[in-house]
């Protein structure tokens, strides 16, 4: 008898998120699915308004990473305007990009995903959260949320507030850098790289103790994607994009984002709102609703990749990642996401203490002036979570016909739902489900960091309510908790 | 600004080993930021954590909206039922519903779809794709929109608001802590703007 389990992080909680596992006759998982269930309709409503008013609106898609979503909807506005902003412009929209990287991953890191690491996959829920860090390990706590202020903190500067900051604006952004800004920035630096190098030795530690974890947490050949400086760097704000099969082969070396549509396809699935990318020289067909096109998107992706990050430390770290994988073969753990986060943390770092010892960024030319030029315009960056695209299409007066967003989540979204699938069957045993099997089916999503308000944002824990279904629908067990 | 009486507790002094406040925080159609915005309390969580419990949040791993709430933050506006049923569970076991957030208030970014009806705009971001639209019917896996994004005072009571997209930390601060001493939100004029 065929059976369906629904884990289902009670939609009263946010009613963001749901997985469904479905049983054989032999009460092994067969398939599994994790639907998205948040939908806000940006696409469709943003039509008809000016794409002046484009970075404002989007950036309220995600109070995460608002200022993905601000620079890739003013470089889509660049693009319209037809103008190459000022190189002062670019370097600072650069800056608070790092500025993001970092508060967003130490937000996974510490807030979110060291409860887990830290306290332990089966440890008690009603710990298992920040504030159960800060009574377990205060000091680590306090070290977690002043690295993410540090990345708060330069948002604030750059743009006077930290969440969605009018400041970044087709033709480049508002206002330039004050030298008392540059240095207030330089004097919080040291205390962000030391925090940072105590991130690296906790994740070591913990992850010693989780290889079990690491083996079957979205372990599994996919496609990579990401943008790369052109040269082959870690790259976040520009560049070409990269796609990487399992095997290390490259398949993509330097494509031209604008043409993303080329590689990129975008599938639906009447159980999600959230689409499926996916990469599109490879079919969406098959046996199974993840297909040979599923590729991976984000920090794990981006170091993967890249042929080096850039800068020393980085690269010292980047040649200790690598050692997880067999030559010249991307690291396939989703687990390892946690490292590539802390890697990047650490890049971004020493590239903000390399930009602020620029002379010119404290220029006070920071904006091109320019009217609708082309009628279509595409924007990308690389969000905390991955590769994120802004299309837009225009009359003559800058009204939006037509917009298409690719959101950094929905990219990973087949490689999610496999994930679910694999930590299921290696913990779901005979349609047994333990709280430690449910956390840990939620951990394998949270190594992804899901953006899930550019869909659905869970942040943190999310409670979860299974369901044994039976095949003639009798609720053959259920278990709640969050 | 609506100002609430209600008194969440009797004083502000509270003694060594008094019960916590409980305090609750929900997100329906919203980006979050209202959220990170909280967070950006930074040192000052760790401070609330001694004064307050935080009994039911996104960020915390709680199964179900709890009973005997004494404040709840509601960030984002009503947009499927999925939120019009934690709404009315949270307003019947909470003392004080703050409307967390412009969106929350007035229904802000997440309401710019009520001039399209539900079905044009689920055809037309879905259309494209390989595959078939969802439409949050039948099994109920994903929640059907409701047809125009409602303000949070406009499905239940509300208590108090705090607006801003996202209310800056010190303005989210001066009404939490008023709210624990049990004081009315009051904020001064500008912290009342929208935007
Ligand atoms: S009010 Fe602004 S910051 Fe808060 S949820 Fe709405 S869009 Fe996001």
């Amino acid at each position: 008898m065929s059976r369906t389990i629904t884990i289902d992080p009670v939609t009263r909680i946010e009613g963001h998120a749901k997985i469904t596992i479905y049983l054989d006759n032999d009460g092994q998982v067969e398939d599994a699915r994790f639907h998205v269930t948040e939908f806000r309709g940006f696409e469709k409503f943003c039509e008809g308004r000016s794409f002046w008013e484009m970075p404002g609106i989007t950036a309220r898609i995600c109070g995460i990473c608002p200022v993905s979503h601000l620079l890739a909807s003013s470089k889509a506005g660049d693009a319209i305007l037809g103008v190459r902003i000022p190189p002062t412009a670019e370097k600072l929209r650069r800056l608070m990009n790092w500025g993001q990287l970092v508060q967003s991953h130490a937000l996974s890191f510490f807030h979110l995903s060291a409860p887990d690491l830290l306290l332990g996959m089966e440890s008690d829920p009603a710990q298992r959260n920040i504030a159960g860090l800060i009574a377990k390990y205060p000091d680590i706590a306090r070290n977690g949320i002043r690295l993410r202020r540090f990345g708060q903190e330069i948002i604030r500067i750059l743009g006077g507030q930290s969440v969605h900051p009018a400041w970044t604006v087709p033709g480049g952004v508002r206002e330039p850098l004050s030298n008392d800004h540059r240095n207030q920035i330089k004097r919080m630096l040291p205390e962000a790289f030391d925090i940072i190098g105590l991130a690296l030795d906790l994740f070591k530690e913990a992850a010693e103790d989780l290889q079990e974890e690491a083996q079957v947490y979205g372990n599994f050949p996919s496609l990579y994607m990401g943008l790369v400086t052109p040269d082959g760097g870690l790259e976040h704000y520009d560049g070409v994009l990269r796609v990487v099969d399992s095997g290390g082969k490259v398949l993509e070396a330097g494509f031209p984002p604008e043409r993303y549509r080329d590689i990129i396809g975008e599938a639906v699935e009447p159980w999600s709102y959230l689409k499926f990318p996916y990469y599109k020289p490879y079919a969406y067909g098959g046996p199974s609703y993840y297909k040979m096109g599923m590729y991976r998107v984000g920090p794990l992706a981006r170091v993967n990749i890249c042929d080096r990050a850039g800068t020393p430390k980085a690269d010292e770290e980047l040649r200790a990642f690598r050692q997880l994988s067999p030559k010249d073969k991307p690291v396939a753990s989703s687990f390892y996401y946690h490292y590539a986060r802390l890697i990047e943390i650490l890049f971004s770092l020493e590239k903000i203490a390399e930009t602020v010892e620029d002379p010119t960024i404290t220029n006070a030319r920071v904006r091109s002036h320019a009217d609708v030029n082309q009628l279509v315009g595409v924007g990308v960056s690389e969000a905390p979570r991955g590769t994120l695209f802004h299309e837009y299409h225009v009359n003559e007066d800058g009204i939006l016909q037509k917009v298409n967003l690719i959101i950094a989540t929905g990219q990973n979204n087949l490689a999610m739902n496999r994930t679910v699938q694999q930590i299921a069957r290696q913990y779901i045993r005979n349609g047994e489900i333990t709280e430690g099997v449910l956390n840990r089916i939620e951990h394998g999503i949270r190594t992804y960091d899901p953006c899930l308000s550019c869909s659905t944002h869970a942040v943190g824990q999310m409670p979860m309510h299974v369901t044994v279904i039976a095949a003639d629908g009798t609720v053959v067990s259920e278990r709640t908790r969050g | 600004m609506r100002r609430t009486t209600l008194q969440v507790h009797e004083s502000s002094a509270k003694p060594a080993g008094a019960p916590k406040i409980r305090l609750a925080t929900a997100w329906l159609g919203g980006c979050s930021g209202c959220h990170m915005s909280f967070l950006d309390l930074d040192e000052r969580l760790i401070e609330l954590a001694e004064v307050a419990e935080l009994v039911y949040s996104p960020i915390a791993d709680i199964k179900e909206f709890p009973e005997n709430v004494d404040v709840c933050l509601v960030e984002g506006a009503v947009a499927n039922v999925d939120h019009v049923k934690l709404a009315q569970e949270i307003r019947a076991r909470s003392k004080v519903v703050v409307s967390f957030g412009d969106c929350a208030v007035t229904g802000n970014v997440t309401s710019l779809r009520n001039r399209l009806g539900v079905d044009d705009l689920l055809n037309q971001v879905y259309q494209n794709g390989p595959g078939s639209v969802p439409r949050g019917e039948g099994d109920e896996v994903v929640p059907r929109l409701i047809e125009r994004v409602l303000p949070l005072h406009q499905v239940i009571q509300v208590d108090a608001f705090i607006p801003g997209c996202p209310p800056d930390p010190e303005r989210i601060w001066a009404a939490v802590s008023a709210l624990l001493r049990g004081e009315p939100v009051v904020l001064s004029a500008d912290m009342r703007r929208f935007g």
